[in-house]
């Protein structure tokens, strides 16, 4: 069985249009104006347990929605979703004993006491005896580097950030959840945390076989732990595949750094390929993916080459230009409807 | 131990301990919650300044009992759930697999187990104002209920915080469609207040008002346990059926709009 099917799902909120200031306000207390707002718009796609993927779009994508509406918080407009079989807005105890959804921006430990209480009543609340608790927080813990006498008997508000998601973290998977959305769950971390939290996610995931959804801004995450990415923009799906070919599809380019035993001249460089960078002795070009080889050879046997590596764009660029592709597309396509 | 008594043992220990970190807000709480205290001040006075319905003794012994069943009855769930939904913090409960109704209810017995010391200091501190409460006057004997009057006024407390927490919970299920839902439980409050038996005894309300007022659930949440209490007659059999049959009809009304509100508070995005 998949861990998570969705089928042309789609999800539409029903907003408030208010003019600002005070004579809108006025006017919106007589006659109130609402617009209909497409969050999510027919999107499909399905996870196989113990598959990462990352989950990548702007901010008011739709990504939030999509997690939400696959951890049963919102009901889609239209389409259906199935999660380890339970269709979620059900709220079955069966699944909801099966997920877990962090947020980065969001935390379930309670503030003013230490997280172990939380926790204790995690343990409760999903029936883990108290030997076997202990024996997952202390594995959990370890994992994340986190100390059973120090960070977890602090009230939760005298962390600093990166503690205080570590424990979010150990509560939220107590329970040995199969599925894991993760929202953000690096927001605001510094380096160190992001690739310990990074590192657990990997861990838990070939200790479990759990499936896992990841969001993210910071494209390490997702490039450190997901081999599929899913990209949305604008409530719709735009790619859904292999990273590796999602820079191959939309940075038909790739890059060829070169050091060279004497100081680099861009306007011979220029015959290889586009000049993106030429410093001292070192210059960045960038190639048809197809030219690579040729390229390659013809500076190999022209120049002194020192040093030379060939590598994708960074994927953050990749999605950037996704985003702009898919802008352009559906300003042509307004065009053409008006 | 079962799976439910571990949950609730979990819930009531993780309540209590957040109400200990909250103990001066919650002195503050009980202070002010001793309007019947002011109240048996004014009417004591009233009744000792000539002919009136009830002794000063009477009314010192009612509104004691009306501030003992106030504290055991006191509801603030409203508050908590219009918070959690309009903070979206409502968000990490609903992933539980446990409704979060259990959670705040056990919560309300932690903060009553942890207001304990202090309504026992003010309750000894009102004997000792005034001692014709349990020694009596002229009019009535000394304040010493027995045993069936004392259980009859604990069930028919436990009983009357029931009926209050699910009429509160049910009017809080409207934060998912209003957001200051605690501004309109004010008009029930309203109505607690002058029809429970909390400004007034019952007896001292004209006939007809009485009459009519015993037809709804508030006086069977203040005026009945009272009466209990003070070992006084009450109409024992219709106050359980009224107090029994409001929490029925209003759990069952909750269960609608929580699922409606559930479905609604998503379509505003959880």
């Amino acid at each position: 069985m998949r861990a998570v099917v969705v089928e042309k799902l789609s999800k539409t909120y029903r907003v408030a249009d208010k003019t600002p200031g005070l004579r809108g306000a006025v006017r919106h207390l007589v006659r109130r104006r609402h617009r209909v707002v497409p969050a999510v718009r027919e999107i499909s796609f399905s996870i196989e347990p113990g598959e990462v993927v990352g989950f990548l779009g702007a901010n008011g994508a739709g990504k939030t929605t999509v997690m939400k509406m696959l951890t049963g918080l919102v009901h889609p407009t239209s389409g259906t979703v199935r999660v380890v079989g339970h269709e979620p807005r059900r709220r079955r105890a069966a699944l909801l004993r099966q997920i877990t959804l962090v947020m980065g921006n969001k935390q379930q430990l309670v503030w003013d006491l230490p997280a172990g209480d939380t926790l204790r009543l995690n343990a409760a609340i999903y029936g883990i005896p108290d030997a076997e608790a202990r024996r997952r927080t202390d594995a959990l813990c370890g994992a994340l580097g986190l100390g059973r006498d120090q960070e977890l008997t602090q009230p939760v508000r005298k962390l600093s950030l990166g503690q205080r998601m570590k424990c979010e973290l150990v509560a939220a998977l107590l329970h040995h959840p199969k599925v894991l959305f993760l929202d953000e769950p690096t927001l605001g971390l510094d380096v160190n945390a992001q690739t310990a939290v990074r590192d657990f996610v990997r861990r838990y995931n070939a200790e479990h076989g759990a499936s896992v959804l990841l969001t993210s801004h910071y494209m390490a995450d997702i490039t450190a732990l997901c081999d599929r990415v899913i990209v949305i923009h604008r409530g719709r799906l735009h790619f859904d595949g292999r990273l590796d070919e999602l820079a191959a599809r939309f940075a038909p380019e790739r890059q060829v750094r070169v050091e060279l035993a004497d100081p680099a001249d861009a306007g011979v460089l220029s015959a290889y390929g586009a000049v993106e960078k030429v410093e001292g002795r070192a210059a960045t070009l960038r190639v048809a993916r197809d030219d690579v080889p040729g390229a390659v050879n013809r500076l190999l046997s022209r120049h002194r080459v020192v040093d030379l590596t060939v590598a994708d764009a960074p994927i953050d660029e990749v999605v950037e230009k996704l985003f702009a592709d898919a802008d352009a597309d559906a300003s042509a396509d307004a065009e053409r409807t008006a | 131990m079962t799976a439910w008594t571990r949950r609730l043992r979990a819930f009531f220990g993780i309540e209590y301990a957040l109400m200990l970190t909250y103990r001066a807000e919650i002195l503050l709480w009980a202070v002010a919650t001793c309007l019947p205290l002011i109240m048996l001040g004014v009417w004591s006075q009233a009744a000792e300044s000539g002919d009136f319905v009830r002794s000063p003794a009477w009314m010192a012994r009612y509104f004691i009992a009306v501030f003992l069943v106030r504290q055991v009855t006191i509801v603030w769930v409203i508050h908590h759930f219009e918070f959690l939904v309009v903070s979206g913090r409502l968000s990490p409960q609903l992933l539980l697999p446990v409704d979060p109704v259990w959670r705040y209810a056990v919560a309300h017995l932690a903060e009553q187990a942890c207001r304990l010391p202090i309504v026992v200091v003010m309750l000894i501190g009102c004997l000792l104002l005034f001692p014709t409460a349990w020694r009596g006057d002229a009019a009535v004997g000394p304040w010493a209920p027995g045993l069936g009057a004392v259980a009859g006024g604990v069930l028919a407390c436990m009983a009357a915080f029931t009926l209050r927490f699910v009429l509160q919970y049910t009017f809080a299920l409207l934060a998912f469609w209003v957001e200051r839902v605690a501004a309109v439980h004010e008009l029930v409050y309203l109505l607690i207040l002058f029809a429970s038996g909390m400004v007034a005894p019952l007896e001292v309300f004209p006939a007809a008002a009485r009459d009519a007022v015993l037809w709804t659930p508030f006086p069977w949440l203040v005026w009945f346990p009272a009466k209990l209490l003070m070992g006084e007659s009450a109409p024992v059999l219709r106050g359980f059926v009224t107090l029994g049959g409001w929490i029925l009809v209003l759990a069952v009304i909750n269960r609608v709009v929580w699922r409606c509100g559930l479905k609604h508070h998503s379509a505003m995005g959880a």
